[in-house]
């Protein structure tokens, strides 16, 4: 108790006195820098489940063409990859809001209304959108053998897509994914926009509240680079554990050999 | 050597780019938010309009000064006028011990009370206990915030950019009421067709730590320009300038006492 209170007193004092940054103010709102990242990675993660969750089905009639499901598909991918997504947010949340018979449909009290719901549907069509296109190009670039072989080993389609396309795929697309759950995390910043509590939105919190005008920002981005560092450690192991057998061989020389290189340098 | 002598030169140059941008000329640098009307909107057309931007433009003529009007979202104002992205706020900021920790403050150029706003009919009282689990929402970094968290902990603060979005919301029922200056609500919202239905409910807000005393012009602290505001304030007051502006914009007088 009493080591606490000198420490708050330590921070107070250099909060005051010494430091650019109110350290103090900091310390007594982290409580809602942990809400506001639970809401960042509850809204990024839901939303890249259910994103997952579509894009499957999209991806494999994209891949195969199927008749009257590619070109709306195609449309669906290319309007959500073609356009900001805070301008799809916004249109969610304000646009939507603005119609009458919007506002007495049976949708709106319990989705359309609520900021959360808006954000989620938003973030979850674009992500489904990303992902349905380099699933498609995973699926259309499975190599050949892995299909010939399937097909002599008597698989119908559906087996063999469950079997050995989707998983294959799925590993060979494991790398971009990495890079689309990040950027996903990075996007969510959009829901402070339209008042979600997230951790930016905890940020400009603590800078409106308090007129300051790093503190929240610099405490936010802490936040966002140890989720980030969590989500590529994630991804790494994974990558290891199913993609182990594309990584390149260690081509370079044996330990064996070092002393020698050493001796020549 | 050669090295020696680009570093010097890249230094110089840096300076002076640095020195440039530091008094550039005598300009006066004025940030202004335009998205709270009748005091600051924007045209189609681009052009800033408003009772806070033509107060800006008198003051500066009567200062002597060359102004330009910079643009900034409410809640980076006090940030952007601390790091030097202009050098005066005259945004209907109201002044408050909060804020005067950050910023030094003109004497006030209006003060006008603040209210809360709900459907018609609403049928909640304002009170602590009434608003119990209703949704306010009010726009975020204004002495509102700090009303609305102090004074109703049991209801749900829905913080916004900016005022036009709070009252978007509070049109399409997202949220239960909203708290903002009285005359803004009425001239920017109630008088016009989003308004339509709405109406005040309680009294004139009373809470001089959050709301403050009144709108002034903010500026980093220390800066003596304060002076050359205040005493560009009295001009405007005495020869009718402000009395002109008043009448453009409002039925009242809205000095205050």
């Amino acid at each position: 108790m009493e080591q606490e209170r000198t420490f708050l007193e330590y921070l107070r004092d250099v909060s005051e006195n010494s430091s650019p940054l109110d350290f103090y103010l900091i310390y007594d709102n982290i409580d809602r820098f942990f809400m506001g990242a639970w809401i960042t990675i509850e809204i990024t993660f839901l939303s890249l489940f259910l994103g997952g969750l579509l894009c499957i089905p999209l991806a494999i009639a994209r891949a195969y063409k199927t008749p009257y499901l590619n070109g709306p598909i195609w449309c669906f991918t290319y309007f959500f990859r073609g356009t900001p997504l805070l301008v799809q947010t916004y249109l969610f949340y304000f646009g939507l809001g603005q119609f009458e018979w919007v506002r007495e449909s049976f949708l709106w009290g319990p989705v359309l209304s609520s900021a959360w719901w808006c954000v989620l549907i938003a973030f979850t069509l674009n992500t489904a959108a990303y992902t349905t296109e380099f699933l498609r190009g995973a699926i259309e670039s499975t190599p050949w053998g892995e299909i010939e072989a399937s097909k002599a080993s008597g698989m119908s389609p559906w087996t063999r897509m469950r079997r050995i396309v989707l998983p294959s795929s799925f590993r060979r697309a494991l790398p971009a994914y990495s890079n689309e759950v990040i950027f996903m995390v990075h996007g969510s910043v959009v829901a402070s926009t339209v008042t979600l509590q997230d951790l930016l939105g905890v940020g400009r919190w603590l800078n409106g509240r308090y007129y300051l005008a790093y503190e929240g920002f610099i405490t936010a981005m802490v936040f966002y680079m140890c989720i980030v560092f969590m989500i590529s450690k994630g991804f790494k192991f994974a990558e290891n554990r199913w993609l182990g057998h594309l990584r390149q061989r260690d081509t370079s020389l044996d330990e064996a050999d070092e002393p020698v290189l050493i001796a020549i340098r | 050597m050669n090295f020696k002598k680009l570093a010097l030169a890249a230094v110089v140059g840096i300076m002076a780019l640095a020195g440039g941008q530091a008094n550039a000329g005598d300009a006066l640098r004025i940030g202004v938010e335009g998205a709270y009307p009748p005091f600051s909107w924007k045209e189609a057309d681009g052009t800033l309009k408003g009772f806070d931007i033509d107060v800006a433009y008198a003051l500066c003529e009567k200062m002597n000064r060359e102004c330009t009007l910079v643009e900034q979202e409410w809640d980076g104002m006090i940030p952007a006028l601390i790091s030097r992205k202009f050098d005066a706020i005259v945004a209907s900021m109201s002044i408050t011990e909060d804020r005067k920790k950050r910023v030094d403050f003109s004497v006030k150029y209006y003060n006008t009370p603040s209210r809360m706003v709900a459907k018609d009919g609403a049928g909640f009282e304002v009170t602590q206990a009434g608003m119990a689990g209703k949704k306010i929402g009010v726009q975020r970094g204004t002495t509102h915030q700090c009303f609305v968290e102090k004074n109703f902990p049991d209801s749900e603060v829905v913080l916004y950019t900016s005022q036009e979005d709070v009252f978007a919301d509070l049109a399409s029922g997202r949220i239960d009421a909203q708290s903002s200056d009285a005359l803004q609500a009425e001239e920017g919202f109630l008088n016009t067709d989003a308004g339509k239905g709405f109406a005040f409910i309680g009294g004139d807000q009373d809470d001089i730590p959050c709301l403050g005393e009144g709108a002034g012009i903010a500026v980093r602290k220390g800066d003596s320009i304060v002076t050359e505001f205040n005493n560009a304030i009295q001009a405007i007051r005495a020869d009718g300038t402000y009395a002109k502006f008043n009448d453009m914009y409002f039925a009242m007088d809205i000095y205050g006492n």
